[in-house]
């Protein structure tokens, strides 16, 4: 009892180094212009969109135990609805004609929910069978999905092919200058607090329940009477969405979109973040996302060969620190 | 027959299971009748496990048809023949070990009371989720441990766990897969009388190798031997009967 009086009286530790990253990452854009260096706000942006990307891949793997290597599916189908949409919109002409018109915007209100559409379905596609399998089927099937997408965006020439979709202007909200490098990270910034926000609350309540003890033990789930299939796929398709929003915002802060995104690099750059910062923690992929654009900066500045260190930091970081960045950060994660 | 059946809570009707060339459950008929405790015994590899398993919905059988309360749920998977009210507690223990004895409790209760696609209010604060799982809890006299991971819990306590799990889900037929095992005799002396007190609330269907707790428990026992039910009585009649102990309590005395 005493314990638990000062479990509410105290944030917890993880509480704590949760408020710091959040509070850093705010205040790094913040810091790089007062110093005139206005570069570091565009990369605190991209900080922020990767790490959503990996709140969407943690909600699957890290709460959900789905191990999914085909995230960047996800990632590049948000993309690319925001650079097909900017891309009829400068051509002033149709997405299609038939049974509706549908034209280009470069309005985010209506590109953000196409994206979470159009991810989202993805993700009930390709989760309805690949939840079939687990382990390393799982895996494996996932991946093969997202190099099928991957191939048909390079062999498919109306939106570029190979060569990807320029983004000619940045697309626009309503009242805002998105051009504007700073408005655009805190645009990207409330979009990861957000798809936070979700999960901690999702997490908490009967759903996040029945996802948590998916992973931990099925057939006590199932004994228990929930079926643990629906609630997984749901989960993956949640997962999906925010990483294919992430996915519409990095396309509009590089200007550009194109296969690549769609890679199973890319898939494991996502895992890396979610590895890096801690599986299963809330801010886990922020810290995660953040170390590995620091490293790609700082060390990528040195040698080309800078991948060859971050290997070794996520080598030691899975061989003596499970808990990832938020285990050294802030301990071991708690359950009540 | 047909009015046996439609009295039990449980019915199993010819039920048969092969693995390979191994029988394993081998045209199996019997009943669990409400308020009664029918213990499944018999030497080991008999099949017992095999039985329960697809009772529970883990494994289909080849042949032959289980009914809950007089429906067919031959082909329904486990969570739904656990929502009509079917407990289990396992050989060997299974719960969430990460989470705490309560949270594994209280995900039952929220399987009883409805959707777990409840997004929104937060479980930790739920009263109706926490009060019943500290009822199951006492019941089955770990109060005092509600709050320590399951992964902590001993293997008694394990066991016990499981139980409230199971009453949790508020059933009316339970399969308890050797309950005794590894309790000690002041630990199965207790859980005896509380089986004694609980086959009021639900048919219980027992498999168990203490035999003391057999004898004592069992409203009715059926003996297994090779996948075949060789009989079903009293416990007394089982006792005289020389097949059974020549098959099986020969063995172990």
């Amino acid at each position: 009892m005493a314990e638990a009086a000062a479990r509410i009286g105290r944030p917890s530790r993880e509480a704590v180094a949760n408020a710091v990253l959040a509070l850093a990452l705010l205040a790094a854009p913040l810091i790089a212009l007062q110093a005139g260096e206005p570069y570091y706000v565009n990369l605190s942006t991209r900080v922020a969109i990767l790490a959503m990307a990996g709140v969407g891949l943690n909600l699957a793997l890290g709460y959900g135990g789905m191990v999914s290597f085909g995230h960047a599916a996800f990632f590049g189908l948000g993309g690319y609805v925001a650079g097909i949409a900017a891309h009829h919109a400068f051509n002033y002409d149709l997405f299609m004609a038939w049974p509706v018109e549908l034209e280009g915007t470069n309005q985010l209100l209506a590109i953000w929910p196409v994206a979470l559409l159009v991810s989202g379905l993805a993700a009930l596609l390709i989760g309805a069978f690949s939840l079939r399998t687990a382990g390393v089927q799982f895996i494996m099937i996932t991946l093969a999905f997202a190099q099928m997408i991957y191939y048909f965006a390079i062999s498919f020439p109306d939106y570029g092919g190979e060569d990807g979709l320029p983004i000619y202007t940045r697309n626009a909200l309503p009242g805002l200058n998105t051009f504007d490098p700073l408005t655009f990270f805190l645009v990207a910034y409330g979009a990861l607090m957000l798809a936070i926000g979700f999960t901690w609350v999702i997490m908490g309540a009967r759903f996040g329940a029945a996802l948590q003890a998916a992973r931990m033990n099925e057939t006590r789930l199932a004994t228990t009477g929930i079926a643990p299939y629906p609630v997984k796929l749901t989960a993956f398709v949640l997962s999906g969405m925010i990483t294919g929003l992430a996915g519409a915002l990095f396309a509009d802060l590089n200007g550009f979109v194109d296969p690549s995104m769609l890679s199973w690099h890319r898939s494991g750059e996502i895992m890396i973040f979610v590895i890096l910062g801690g599986v299963g923690r809330l801010f886990g992929p922020v810290a995660g996302a953040a170390l590995f654009v620091l490293m790609e900066l700082f060390i990528g500045q040195w040698t080309e060969h800078w991948m060859l260190v971050l290997g070794l930091v996520l080598l030691t970081v899975v061989l003596f620190a499970s808990g990832g960045l938020m285990g050294l950060l802030a301990g071991k994660p708690r359950h009540d | 027959m047909t009015d046996m059946a439609s009295t039990a809570l449980l019915s199993i009707r010819g039920l048969s299971k092969s693995f390979g060339a191994l029988k394993a459950t081998d045209d199996v008929t019997l009943d669990l009748r409400p308020g009664e405790i029918h213990a499944l015994i018999g030497p080991n590899g008999a099949g017992k496990s095999t039985l329960i398993g697809q009772v529970a919905g883990w494994i289909r059988p080849d042949a032959g048809r289980i009914e809950l309360m007089g429906r067919d749920v031959t082909r329904l998977p486990v969570h739904r023949r656990a929502r009509m009210g079917l407990g289990r507690s396992f050989q060997v223990s299974s719960l969430a070990l990460p989470i705490s004895a309560r949270r594994n409790v209280m995900l039952a209760v929220q399987a009883r009371l409805g959707s777990s696609f409840r997004f929104l209010r937060p479980v930790r604060t739920d009263r109706r989720l926490r009060d019943e799982a500290d009822a199951a809890l006492a019941r089955v006299g770990l109060s005092g441990r509600a709050d320590a991971q399951a992964a902590e819990l001993s293997h008694g306590e394990r066991r016990q766990l499981e139980v409230a799990c199971a009453l949790a889900l508020k059933p009316s037929i339970l399969l308890l897969d050797e309950p005794m095992a590894g309790l000690g005799p002041e630990g199965s002396a207790e859980l005896t009388r509380f089986l004694a007190d609980l086959k009021r609330e639900a048919a219980i269907l027992l498999v168990e190798h203490d035999m003391d707790a057999v004898f004592a428990l069992a409203d009715r026992v059926t003996v297994l031997v090779q996948g075949r039910v060789l009989m079903t009585g009293t416990g007394a009649e089982v006792r005289a009967d020389p097949a059974v102990r020549e098959a099986y309590l020969g063995e172990d005395g």
